[in-house]
């Protein structure tokens, strides 16, 4: 049956042997191809790259601190946190699901550090690792009762906005704060802490060194099974274009403090869920039942199991991030985790790119997303404007990005992409 | 694609329905349904709208459970309570509506569920895997990094049957895998058909064409109304297996060519 018109004449790539498709070859033709994508409505890391150079120019006009390097690492320290949360919400917003308790979750969490660690003088790592498992254990509760009763995502987490709060406000207790000493690890992390120059400048180079790695380890890969590999044109001129503006902006944050170890973490958080979303099979399979549950379901993937992880997932990425925020503010309050928290970190993901009906984001998206998010705030505040203001507008920007991602997937569905 | 016969040698049961019924609420979809495929045969699955035939696929394919009846597969009583025990024991489906995971690219689709190295997915390999696979089914597809959303149905089609044999099945079913296909692709389906049935893997074939159906089934087995109705062979005449599908030898079928019999001798 393979003496077919199909049978690709010899000496031609795997991939290659159909004719009447276009392969966009070099760095022209990597441009095109990127011309193509956003025209269907994949807009990939545009509407971010767009946002920040709005931001900017609109804020450090109105007050000019605003691109200080020392205001930007203030913005990078308050970022770490609500890029935690935003971390988890990509973990349900992938499979379509919805988290509204990741806020009261965070708040939840530093009113257990405070108790555990300042008022009952348990040692930290263990304060934490209770604080990880609370998180994981509500993450089971929704998980539960998504597979179970069918109970829609939003409903359920909803009644745990509420629930979470209840709990946070008991266990603080009347007094309703407690203060973590300044001098204490945890706060000197979320305050303080800051790499050394040489690290960070190492890290800033360290991408672009491995995209040309990697991408000389694939085509290797690629040419030695007989297909068609990306020219290292295209590969070389990303990472140079990223190694320079990785290098430009720890230059200029070396200029004021430097770059936090908070944020460091949250980096490096972000790259191992990238990894695990994109290279493992659990990822594939968020993907998948994302997309389409029930095919995923027919191709023997367990679907409750998925989505029992990315509730976990996200409930204890709320968690770490109730921690981060706890450091930064060296107290567990009342007020923890109330406000813009829960608007803000959803807001983040679906700025940075992750859809709001399921199966298409990245990990990136929490990191690109977070940075919009809290420029905006940031920006604000430097403005010295009322926080009622700041919640019309936060609001406003959600919004907005909701749109976006709504009428790129329409246009990606009239263009045959999904 | 390598179709091992790791199972029973040819004429051997595969799989014996005895007494298979499913309800729906107050409907009963299936009742008492009997039905063997053997080693090295193809079964052709026949009927109506309605009469049951892709809910026979769905409960061996285990997306639903029957409400009676046993399954005996390789000799032994199964219970097949989720796709992916269906899928391991070897039974492949290919659904009417492919089932198919429009964001992901076709790679992906391909080996949903079985990736090659969980923890670090092989890429290249199952590229690789997936160009060798298409082209032994002479497949047209233009690139197989592209989601699954930008190709036509043809071509859904041959993806998602080129996924059924990733895992060489001992039985593998098709419900009406030639219904979205032109005719080259309809030939090639029927082609990998018999050559799947020549390695000694058993097939069952759903199908409202009656031109393929007896082009390469072994048996026909007419459902009709959620029951068994008769077997058939290839040789049944055409007539035959209409009033078997309709369930009279009055039907709106043969009433049409009479009628076109008449009209024809009028001319004349």
């Amino acid at each position: 049956m393979t003496q077919d018109t199909q049978k690709s004449a010899p000496g031609l790539q795997l991939d290659r042997a159909d004719t009447r498709v276009r392969h966009d070859a070099g760095l022209s033709g990597a441009l095109r191809g990127f011309v193509d994508q956003v025209r269907s409505g994949d807009l990939g890391m545009l509407p971010v790259v767009i946002g920040l150079l709005f931001i900017s120019t609109v804020f450090s006009a109105l007050n000019p601190v605003f691109l200080a390097p020392n205001n930007l690492v203030n913005l990078l320290f308050d970022a770490a946190a609500v890029g935690l949360i935003a971390l988890g919400v990509v973990c349900v917003l992938l499979l379509g699901e919805i988290d509204l308790s990741i806020g009261s979750m965070s708040g939840l969490a530093s009113a257990i550090t405070g108790v555990l660690w300042v008022n009952s003088g348990l040692p930290l790592p263990i304060a934490i690792l209770a604080v990880l498992l609370t998180g994981a254990l509500v993450g089971l509760v929704y998980g539960y009762l998504r597979n179970q009763f069918e109970m829609p995502s939003f409903v359920a987490t909803l009644a745990g906005l509420l629930a979470l709060l209840g709990l946070q406000l008991y266990i603080l207790g009347p007094t309703g704060s407690i203060n973590m000493p300044f001098t204490s690890p945890l706060v000197r992390f979320g305050q303080i802490l800051i790499m050394p120059a040489w690290l960070s400048y190492l890290l800033a180079i360290a991408p672009g060194a491995l995209l040309v790695y990697g991408g000389m380890r694939r085509n290797q890969q690629r040419s030695a099974a007989n297909l068609s590999s990306q020219g290292m044109s295209v590969v070389i001129t990303k990472a140079i274009f990223l190694t320079v503006a990785l290098v430009f902006a720890v230059y200029y944050l070396e200029q004021g403090r430097g770059v936090p170890w908070m944020f460091g973490v949250f980096v490096l958080l972000v790259l191992i869920l990238n990894y695990a979303l994109t290279r493992t099979k659990w990822g594939r399979s968020m993907f998948a039942v994302g997309g389409n549950a029930e095919a995923a379901r027919r191709s023997g993937i367990n679907v409750k199991r998925i989505r029992l992880t990315a509730f976990v997932a996200c409930s204890t990425f709320a968690a770490l991030g109730g921690v981060f925020a706890a450091a930064r503010l060296a107290s567990a309050s009342q007020q923890a985790g109330t406000g813009d928290v829960n608007l803000n970190a959803i807001a983040a993901a679906v700025i940075g790119g992750t859809s709001l009906f399921g199966g298409r984001g990245s990990a990136w998206s929490a990191l690109l997303g977070v940075l919009v998010i809290m420029a905006i705030s940031n920006g604000l505040t430097l403005l010295n404007l009322s926080s009622s203001l700041r919640y019309m507008i936060t609001g406003g920007v959600l919004a907005i990005a909701v749109i976006v991602d709504s009428l790129a997937r329409r246009s990606r569905a009239s263009h045959g992409r999904a | 694609m390598t179709l091992e016969a790791t199972g029973p040698g040819d004429g051997e049961p595969i799989l014996r329905l005895r007494g298979i019924g499913k309800q729906f609420g107050a409907v009963t979809a299936l009742e008492d349904i009997e039905l063997d495929v053997h080693a090295g045969e193809v079964v052709a699955l026949v009927g109506d709208n309605g009469a049951g035939k892709s809910t026979l696929v769905k409960v061996l394919a285990g997306v639903h459970q029957p409400t009676s009846g046993t399954i005996e597969y390789l000799g032994r009583q199964v219970t097949l309570d989720t796709p992916g025990k269906a899928l391991e024991m070897g039974i492949a489906t290919v659904f009417q509506d492919l089932a198919l995971c429009e964001n992901l690219d076709v790679v992906a689709n391909l080996f949903l569920g079985h990736e090659i190295s969980p923890w670090r997915m092989d890429e290249v390999q199952m590229e690789v895997r997936a160009w060798t696979l298409l082209q032994e089914l002479a497949a047209r597809i233009p690139s197989v990094r592209e989601p699954i959303a930008s190709l036509s149905g043809g071509q859904r089609q041959t993806v998602a049957i080129a996924r059924s044999l990733l895992l060489d099945p001992h039985i593998i079913m098709l419900d009406e895998p030639t219904a979205a296909l032109g005719v080259a692709q309809t030939a090639e389906v029927l082609n990998l058909i018999e050559r799947v049935r020549d390695r000694g893997h058993g097939v069952i074939l759903i199908s409202h064409n009656m031109e393929d159906v007896r082009a390469v089934a072994d048996r026909i087995v007419v459902l009709r109304l959620g029951k068994n109705n008769g077997v058939y062979t290839a040789d049944t005449s055409h007539q035959e297996l209409v009033s078997a599908i309709t369930g009279a030898s009055e039907n709106s079928v043969s009433r049409r060519a009479a009628r076109k019999l008449e009209e024809v001798g009028e001319d004349k």
